[in-house]
């Protein structure tokens, strides 16, 4: 079961690069949804970064996440590079376990 | 699936306990703007036949980027290839060694693994939000997010805000 989910997951990924190489230019150029994909990442990846900083399963908490959160914010703010953002933000979680 | 937003949510949502599927979902929704890649792109590679076929799979970010960035189409189609090889090797090359290396991390807590997803998403969000509309949508999905997490199952929430982003896009 977890695997079939993977596989149409990666075969619908796969769909829809392919359908953009190969559709007609007319097809996406429709303003409407030229304007309304590309909110489409920014709507989720924000979805994602606030429910994996204050949830554990069900439960909204408050942790060391929320401060790691905020130091990847300033790492972000400074142009940091991905990798950097990322270290940033798992050593400060771990520092403040230690303490 | 070569494309790391939506590995990274398929992942994140397995990982919180959500479905394999809602995982999915929100996996392909972030993969639709590879279509609007494609898209873009498909003027400038012209690419037929099984070279088509291998293409489509490099349809990422940092190809369309790289690719559309020259002034020179041929510049544009070397840059579309070479980046896309190279990234799709060292990705899976890197994603390999933290399959293995998983094994060997045994709280993965005590490394701060656990905040490493959120700042990995935020990293890939940030340059996204260089215009107000973006930043406001960002914001309020964020919000909706954790409005609802306490009443529907995991993964839940991802969808919902896709729905109302889609709606507002839509609409507006």
């Amino acid at each position: 079961m977890m695997w079939a989910g993977v596989l149409v997951a990666s075969l619908a990924c796969y769909g829809l690069k392919l359908a953009g190489l190969s559709l007609p230019q007319s097809w996406l150029a429709d303003a409407r949804v030229q304007r309304t994909v590309p909110l489409i990442p920014i709507a989720l990846l924000a979805a994602l970064v606030a429910t994996q900083t204050f949830s554990t399963g069900h439960t909204l908490v408050l942790d060391v996440r929320a401060a790691a959160l905020a130091v990847a914010v300033m790492a972000v703010l400074l142009r940091a590079p991905f990798l950097v953002v990322v270290a940033a933000a798992a050593a400060t979680a771990a520092l403040l376990r230690l303490v | 699936m070569f494309t790391g937003a939506s590995q990274f949510a398929l992942v994140g949502v397995i990982g919180g306990g959500g479905g394999v599927w809602a995982g999915a979902v929100a996996a392909v929704l972030l993969g639709s703007r590879n279509a609007l890649y494609g898209l873009r792109l498909s003027s400038l590679l012209e690419v037929r036949g099984l070279k088509r076929v291998l293409a489509a799979q490099f349809v990422i970010d940092e190809t369309t980027a790289m690719a559309i960035a020259r002034d020179d189409p041929s510049a544009g189609r070397f840059a579309f290839w070479s980046t896309g090889f190279a990234l799709f090797i060292f990705w899976n090359l890197g994603t390999l060694a933290g399959a293995l290396a998983a094994h060997v991390v045994s709280n993965p807590k005590t490394l701060g693994l656990d905040a490493a997803p959120p700042a990995a998403f935020l990293a890939l969000l940030a340059p996204r939000l260089r215009a107000r509309e973006p930043l406001a949508v960002a914001l309020a999905a964020a919000v909706v997010a954790i409005a609802v997490l306490p009443f529907v199952p995991a993964g839940v929430p991802l969808l919902i805000v896709a729905l109302l982003v889609a709606l507002f896009g839509y609409l507006r």
